[in-house]
């Protein structure tokens, strides 16, 4: 049944696969990732803290995002950045936004809805105490949060946040629906040029099974050396 | 801005022919929670298998059923519709490969088949939580009042496991709804598919994705709803699950 497989297709493509395919995959997952749990952090602590109207702001954020298909979500902003970028800017005509640029703000605004529900698991893993002790001393917010609680929260998040990231590596495969060429994308062009369905689509999988695969085993081993250590 | 809304679009007649721009709505709803159901019948039934087979003693049962979870959870579930789609039928022989190709409504089952797969690792995973989670002695009890390992699960643990899951179940059955919209890549006409046939047939962007993102607003309100209701019907009394 690999009788008429052709291999040698995968080695000939290989510099577009991976310099630009799974150049831009990986750009995508760090930039939205640094992003996501920037914004993330924030809305945690939105919704965490006590100034009225913010908590039900980032809540109705986190909640709307996390309803929606991100097929669906890609798609709203790839119209919708335009329009907001001319608006933004003033300029009388919807603005030119480049495939990376939509999809960076994308996969950061909506991860950061997954990543703020992480955070706010890691900061009300922090014991109140250590809250109080810290007003106490007479740190003000940004420091209790800044020097107490957040290092915590991030260390004890560590694993889950870096789990996120692998979910987040294998969602951007679906920039595929804007025809744009991350890894996925690229194999399959490479897939429909060549008529080379089997071979292309085989070799993504494995690819993308051997990243994810691989991180996950890193994180697990993380994980153990963290729970010792504490 | 310079766009121009237009919200009475939902009224007016589709190019398809028959019916309006809000009936094309419908029937994408329609698609989406009949393929939704079939993939989470699925998800439940294999996920199930897999997850007993994680908590079984034998090093065998483990094994198979720990690959089986990390390979459909490591290969993203746009690559894995594509495996089911455009490789399966190639890699089996011609005769069958071709009844697949030349099936009616061959996105429905390959998003079915593809999406419950996907979704059965999750399940399988939360089960062991599950089953994990109850107190040691359950099991030791169930074997030492002379049970099988078979009636020991079905009598003693799945019972309390699938109560103590039920609250993520209820979260990954929304990931399920959700995540019938990939199947538009294969030309499932679901809701977000018609969401954007809307968008290409009458240039009304916001109008058709923000319709779409109320129903599937609604469609989530609704199933968290019912699943707490289920979820309080079979509570048992004194035992605090869940929350």
């Amino acid at each position: 049944m690999f009788a008429d497989f052709d291999f040698d297709i995968i080695l000939r493509t290989l510099p577009y696969l991976f310099f630009e395919g799974m150049k831009f995959t990986l750009m995508l997952t760090a930039l939205a990732t640094a992003g996501g749990i920037l914004l993330g952090t924030i809305l945690a602590l939105m919704r965490l803290g006590s100034i009225p109207v913010l908590p039900k702001i980032a809540a109705g954020y986190v909640n709307l995002m996390r309803s929606l298909p991100l097929v669906l979500v890609i798609f709203w902003f790839y119209f919708l950045v335009p329009y907001l970028g001319q608006w933004a800017t003033g300029a009388s005509r919807p603005m030119q936004v480049g495939a990376f640029a939509s999809c960076l703000i994308t996969f950061t605004l909506f991860e950061a809805a997954y990543f703020s529900e992480i955070m706010r698991a890691g900061i009300q893993s922090i014991s109140k105490g250590q809250v109080g002790a810290g007003y106490a001393l007479g740190l003000t917010y940004r420091q209790v949060m800044g020097y107490i609680v957040l290092p915590q929260a991030f260390r004890n998040m560590a694993p889950v946040l870096l789990t996120q990231t692998i979910v987040l590596f294998q969602d951007t495969s679906l920039v595929y629906v804007l025809s744009v060429t991350d890894f996925l994308g690229a194999a399959s062009k490479v897939a429909q040029r060549d008529g080379r369905l089997v071979e292309m689509y085989l070799f993504a999988a494995v690819v993308y099974f051997a990243f994810s695969f691989t991180a996950s085993m890193l994180v697990k081993r993380l994980q153990k050396r963290i729970a010792i250590i504490r | 801005m310079n766009y121009n809304w237009n919200w009475g679009i939902f009224w007016q007649k589709s190019p398809e022919g028959v019916g309006t721009y809000f009936d094309m709505l419908v029937t994408g709803l329609q698609w989406t929670l009949v393929t939704a159901a079939c993939a989470w019948v699925l998800a439940l039934i294999l996920g199930s298998l897999v997850g007993v087979m994680r908590t079984l003693p034998s090093k065998a049962a483990q094994r198979i059923s720990g690959a089986y979870v990390e390979i459909f959870r490591n290969i993203p579930f746009l690559v894995q519709l594509f495996l089911w789609y455009f490789v399966l039928p190639e890699l089996l022989p011609v005769s069958w490969g071709d009844w697949l190709k030349q099936l009616p409504n061959a996105p429905f089952w390959t998003t079915f088949i593809g999406l419950g797969f996907f979704m059965s690792v999750r399940v399988a995973e939360q089960l062991r939580a599950g089953i994990n989670a109850l107190p040691r002695g359950q099991r030791a009890a169930g074997l030492a009042l002379g049970l099988t390992t078979g009636q020991t699960y079905s009598y003693v643990l799945l019972p309390m496991a699938y109560r103590i899951i039920l609250p993520p179940l209820t979260s990954e059955l929304l990931n399920t709804i959700k995540n019938t919209s990939v199947g538009l890549t294969i030309g499932l006409i679901e809701l977000t598919a018609r969401a954007r046939a809307i968008q290409e047939f009458s240039f009304q962007v916001f109008e058709a994705f923000t319709a779409a993102t109320l129903i599937y607003l609604v469609l989530n309100l609704l199933v968290t709803y019912l699943m707490r209701l289920l979820e309080r019907s079979v509570a048992v009394p004194g035992y605090v699950t869940g929350k």
